[in-house]
């Protein structure tokens, strides 16, 4: 124990770093800050030194080249003992710090610890933020499979509508005119060097002003920040009542920290790493693309948005948010704190929350995107094909074999790109139907070329049977009328 | 006479400043050069070149098939990346239409479906005709295509460059001129 201490005391005669240690482990904080909802800075700083150390030993394997990249995949996940758990650890990792820090930042957000004089602090954790959400993006790239691939080609096509400068933009983002080698080493320097590197300056700065500026105090309705005085009473709270860092308050996000490490450590075990999926080979077509987690509600956004406004919404759309988010501290840097006394903050929460949400749920089905194999594999449900005539089977083969199953459901089989068609007989009357099949509209294609007048007739003959039992199809009142024929239609009987 | 506030250190502190900022201009013009060299690369005309696709009989008339190609500005890194698919449409005995195998709207590789005449795209949905142009969809036009020619029954195409909607001619423009000249 002696020669500990001499020790101890030896080192830091040279180096004299124990008094500011010491100092800052027991800086005083607010008393009703030393909470549980004050952990996830530090949870989001522990998952970033986790990550720091899953890459570099996966970086002890990992090859950055476009022909070996996805091999030397394989060969973590199959042949280096425990490589796939350490792909998983930094696979989920990526996840999992994605989500902290951005409930860090709703915290953040709704305590009011962005005001005065903590702007910086907030500017500071917007580009974390970003670099996080670059790293999620880079990492996805150097994994390097056919998502990967793809997913490069959908960064290049949006940088490419950037007026003016896009193409050139592209050629840089892929290092030359097409994805190859070049893309993947430059993903690689970005992912391992460059972001990094800007992140632990950052994460260092962050928490530099975190601890020179004080932790935010716990926010009380009605005490209303103003920069004149809250130093001051800052000052107060801190000394007066305040408890020291160290043992009030570091329990607490020592025990989170234990706890998201853990859940953690069980995800990665339990799910395992992700893909790679595919060889990247640009001339194998047979994929459906797809990002990772965080970035589905983009990918379910450029879908959804009507094509007139995607290129606007699509570089316009990131500017004024990321502006909004800087600029927020300095048009709203004093004032109230407490949510309570913030409906308008509550209110964007929920609905970025429900917005995100709702478009993430979306994208994991993207109703949006043709079943490529439907027409092939997904057969008509026989309760549509029961008790039809020769003429309207010839139909349902059609609607196989011109793959309208790719896009329109049936019994809830097959695509969900146009309506689905289970009792379209009811909304259609048969000019309808012709019209629609011939010359499409509505965001469907025309037809008119690749089906001859036989088999329209057949297909919508057996269009003209779906209806459910006991109701009529829609009808032309004015046709029977015209045509002399009986004005009413009896329903097709229930079988 | 002597300048009262330049003492022959300050002096030297400035001269120091400026000298390291010159030799930072310095530095900073092959770093720059260096960074950008996939847009004032040496190689700009290297990648527009004819582009074998094989024998033309290999491409019934009438018909849509897949083909591809190796890009001519490759590295030997690259791998399977080298290569690149295309749809070939062969209208008639000397009549071609070759598409690049990205969507307009966002590079996805588009499948083609003989027996309803149409590519679809697997990701936001995107359907063309089979002359390549817009049926449906997010895009806001139709497939980019390569030109072609045939020479001893060969066909031939100038690719060699992601086409996307931003530079949709998937021909070389980069490196001819500046984009405000």
């Amino acid at each position: 124990m002696r020669l500990m201490q001499s020790i101890g005391e030896w080192l830091d005669a040279r180096v004299q770093l124990a008094g500011t240690v010491r100092e800052t482990m027991e800086h005083r904080v607010p008393q009703d800050s030393a909470s549980f909802f004050y952990v996830f800075g530090s949870a989001a700083l522990t998952v970033f030194g986790l990550q720091l150390v899953t890459g570099i030993l996966l970086a002890i394997v990992y090859v950055p080249s476009a022909g070996e990249a996805w091999n030397s995949l394989q060969t973590l996940n199959h042949s280096v003992p425990l490589g796939w758990y350490i792909r998983a650890l930094h696979g989920w990792g990526s996840n999992f710090m994605v989500a902290i820090v951005l409930i860090h930042m709703v915290q953040v957000f709704l305590f009011g610890a962005y005001k005065f004089p903590r702007e910086l602090t907030w500017v500071v954790g917007i580009f974390l933020l970003l670099m996080t959400l670059g790293m999620a993006f880079s990492g996805q790239v150097l994994r390097f499979d056919q998502d990967a691939f793809w997913g490069i080609g959908i960064g290049a096509s949006i940088s490419s509508r950037v007026p003016v400068i896009g193409p050139w933009a592209v050629h840089l983002l892929l290092g030359g005119p097409i994805i190859a080698g070049a893309t993947l080493s430059r993903f690689f320097a970005l992912h391992v060097f460059v972001i990094p590197g800007l992140l632990i300056a950052f994460v260092s700065l962050h928490l530099l002003m975190v601890l020179k500026l004080g932790i935010n105090e716990w926010p009380m309705p009605g005490r209303i920040v103003r920069k004149a005085t809250y130093e001051k009473q800052y000052h107060e709270l801190t000394q007066k009542e305040g408890v020291p860092f160290v043992p009030a308050a570091i329990y607490k996000d020592i025990f989170f920290t234990g706890c998201v490490l853990l859940a953690l450590a069980l995800v990665a075990a339990y799910f395992g790493p992700f893909g790679p999926s595919g060889r990247p080979d640009p001339t194998i077509i047979q994929t459906a693309p797809r990002p990772d987690y965080f970035f589905l509600w983009i990918y379910a956004l450029l879908s959804l948005l009507p094509p007139q406004m995607e290129t606007p919404a699509l570089l316009i759309g990131p500017v004024v948010v990321i502006l909004a988010l800087l600029l927020l501290p300095f048009i709203f840097g004093e004032g109230e704190k407490s949510w309570r006394r913030r409906p308008v903050a509550v209110l964007t929460i929920l609905l970025v929350a429900v917005a995100l949400g709702t478009f993430t749920s979306l994208a994991v089905h993207a109703p949006w995107s043709p079943v490529m194999d439907a027409w092939s594999g997904d057969p008509i449900p026989p309760t549509f094909l029961e008790h039809r005539t020769a003429l309207e089977r010839q139909g349902a083969l059609l609607f196989q074999l011109k793959q309208c199953h790719n896009c329109h459901s049936l019994g809830e089989e097959g695509g969900k790109r146009g309506p689905a068609l289970d009792n379209v007989a009811l909304v259609q009357t048969q000019d309808q139907m012709i019209r629609q099949v011939i010359q499409g509209g509505g965001n469907m294609p025309a037809y008119g070329k690749n089906l001859s007048p036989p088999e329209v007739t057949a297909l919508v003959a057996f269009l003209r049977t779906l209806y459910p039992a006991g109701r009529a199809p829609a009808r032309d009142a004015a046709r029977a009328v015209v045509n002399g024929t009986a004005p009413t239609q009896p329903a097709r009987q229930p079988f | 006479m002597t300048l009262p506030d330049l003492s022959r250190r300050a002096m030297l502190v400035k001269l120091g400043l400026f000298f390291n900022g010159a030799v930072a201009v310095v530095l900073a013009v092959p770093i720059l050069r260096y960074i950008l060299s996939p847009i004032f690369g040496e190689r700009k005309t290297s990648y527009t070149s004819w582009l074998p696709l094989g024998p033309v009989e290999q491409y019934p008339s009438g018909q849509t098939r897949l083909a591809s190609f190796r890009n001519p500005d490759v590295t030997a890194w690259d791998g399977k990346t080298a290569d690149s698919a295309c749809w070939v449409r062969r209208i008639d005995a000397a009549k071609f239409q070759v598409f690049a195998i990205n969507c307009a709207h966002l590079g996805c590789p588009v499948r083609w479906f003989p027996q309803s005449g149409l590519f679809m795209c697997p990701c936001h949905g995107g359907a063309y005709y089979e002359d390549g142009s817009r049926a449906s969809g997010p895009p806001e036009r139709g497939l980019f295509e390569y030109p072609y020619k045939i020479e001893d029954g060969k066909l031939f195409i100038k690719a060699g460059q992601l086409p996307t909607p931003g530079d949709p001619s998937a021909l070389v423009k980069i490196g001819e001129k500046f984009p405000c000249a």
